[in-house]
């Protein structure tokens, strides 16, 4: 199939999907509406909301704010998942150690933890920035644990003959590995830092998409909260496209497993 | 006064631990000696513990009787004056061919400035100057082993260990690979320990066939002299009435045992 059919048949999706939803909100079939306006709004509404949001440019500032949580949570979720990973994969005494806790810790829905950081760190940017740590966090953390461990024996042997010492196996072996590890997992673990930043938001805040919608929520403004979920969407894709650019130019010496490099 | 004895191998023994605590013998009783510009191949059925002792020559394993030495000194720890071919891939994936080659200099504190135009000399000497710039996944099994070749030879060891080097590579290309190694090995004829499981490229490449019988606990059973003349090509040798009667005379012994060893690969490993 053509690049053009494909995106007329992906525009066509949407635009039937819009247009049932304008017709059963709007037009009654047999004397009643099956979306009523009041649960469900209608297109024209939620884009007259989006539309209204970025003329009068109150997006941009819970825009930012999410971006910025996210980028912070992912930032020093990977950085302390990497140094972690590293550390446990080095030192197996420890990862054995920590293992019970580490478990634990991943198993527990990271949900339940939002109101304690509201209360540790208050309603700023650091406690959703703490939620999405936590989620990061351990997806980073596995990925490189795993990274450092399954070095291939050969490979290791060969930096080893070339006369590599300990340090230099770190730098040209280890390493690699471990960031090549978390690089692959780099959609999930971004992904998981937006929804960190959203949901603790959403929790409780004073700024953010999260607190958009559920403000949107609380006085029952149908159209605003699916005005929000439109926004974050696009928001997502967009930030999912950055780190698709940054992948093909982080792993140009892998081979593409999926077909389509 | 006779020059030192690239690798001298004495009575070396090889055990491993198996999971359930038995002690499995590799290899026993091995003497085996590589002199200074010698091309020496290792052959015998699988199993027989051929890459064991390449392992040891390489320091990878420390024998559990028995000595080594190294141009007459004791190994410890790893062989600094060898270059070691393995049979797997081991060129680091996440570098180009280039960066793969120079790596072995700057290792050494070769600035990068130095060490790429030589990488680059490297390459073009096995055939590949005009890939430094792919990544291995982007290279075939052949083009991959040539750039391992030169990762290994930049570095300009006093010895080579090779571990079944062409192995995974399809007929023709082993030989074309086998050319390529005796044409870089010509210019200065390095010592060379060679494992192979096949007998014809044995006696193709080597000064000296060596064979090892079936394992466990495998001992060397045989050693041959090759008088071909050198400088020899691959394809031309193997129709030589010479190198058909060495065949012969080896493969009576060989036979034997890779019956052997076929046999005792379909049993379980027994505790010696």
């Amino acid at each position: 199939m053509s690049r053009v059919t494909l995106l007329a048949l992906q525009v066509l999706v949407a635009v039937v999907c819009l247009a049932l939803w304008q017709f059963f909100s709007s037009v009654p079939v047999f004397g009643k509406i099956l979306l009523p306006p009041f649960f469900f709004s209608n297109p024209v509404d939620v884009f007259s909301q989006i539309v209204k949001w970025f003329a009068s440019g109150v997006i941009w500032k819970h825009l930012a704010i999410t971006l910025w949580e996210s980028i912070l949570a992912f930032a020093i979720g990977s950085l302390s998942g990497v140094l972690v990973g590293f550390w446990f994969a080095r030192q197996p005494l420890v990862a054995a150690v920590f293992d019970p806790y580490v478990k634990m810790a991943n198993a527990l829905p990271r949900v339940v933890l939002a109101p304690i950081f509201a209360l540790w760190l208050g309603l700023g940017i650091w406690s959703k920035v703490a939620l999405g740590v936590t989620l990061v966090f351990f997806i980073v953390f596995f990925n490189v644990y795993q990274g450092v461990k399954e070095v291939s024996r050969t490979v290791l042997d060969n930096g080893r003959m070339l006369g590599m010492s300990e340090r230099q196996l770190m730098r040209h072996v280890y390493w690699p590995s471990a960031l090549s590890w978390m690089f692959s997992s780099l959609h999930t673990s971004v992904g998981f830092a937006v929804v960190g930043a959203v949901v603790g938001e959403y929790l409780g805040s004073a700024a953010g998409l999260g607190y958009l919608i559920q403000q949107a929520e609380g006085v029952f403004d149908v159209a605003g909260v699916f005005a929000g979920m439109f926004v974050l969407s696009a928001f997502v894709i967009l930030i999912d496209f950055g780190v698709t650019l940054v992948e093909r130019r982080l792993l140009v010496w892998r081979p593409a497993v999926d077909g389509h490099s | 006064m006779t020059t030192p004895t690239a690798v001298a191998l004495e009575d070396a023994r090889v055990a491993f631990r198996l999971g359930d605590g038995r002690v499995y013998t590799a290899v026993e009783k091995a003497h085996l000696t590589v002199a200074q510009g010698e091309f020496v191949a290792i052959v015998g059925p699988t199993g027989c513990g051929k890459s064991t002792l390449l392992n040891v020559a390489a320091g990878l394993l420390k024998p559990a009787a028995g000595s080594v030495r190294i141009f007459d000194r004791p190994l410890a720890g790893l062989n600094r004056d060898a270059g070691y071919l393995f049979q797997a891939d081991a060129l680091f994936p996440w570098k180009t061919a280039l960066d793969n080659v120079a790596i072995g200099l700057e290792i050494k504190g070769t600035p990068r400035g130095e060490a790429l135009p030589q990488a680059q000399k490297w390459l073009t000497s096995v055939g590949l100057g005009a890939f430094a710039g792919r990544y291995p996944h982007m290279l075939s099994g052949g083009q991959r082993k040539r750039v391992a070749l030169a990762q290994v030879l930049i570095r300009n060891p006093k010895i080579l260990l090779m571990d079944e080097p062409f192995g995974p590579l399809d007929a023709q290309t082993r030989q074309v690979m086998g050319n390529l190694l005796l044409d870089l090995w010509n210019a200065d004829r390095k010592a060379v320990l060679f494992v192979t499981h096949d007998l014809e490229e044995a006696i193709a490449l080597a000064d000296r066939v060596v064979i090892m019988s079936a394992g466990p606990s495998s001992r060397i059973i045989g050693d041959w002299r090759v008088h071909l003349a050198r400088p020899r090509d691959i394809f031309e040798v193997r129709l030589d009435k010479e190198f058909h009667a060495l065949h012969r005379e080896i493969w009576s012994v060989l036979k034997d045992e890779v019956m052997k060893g076929y046999a005792q690969s379909i049993q379980p490993a027994e505790a010696v």
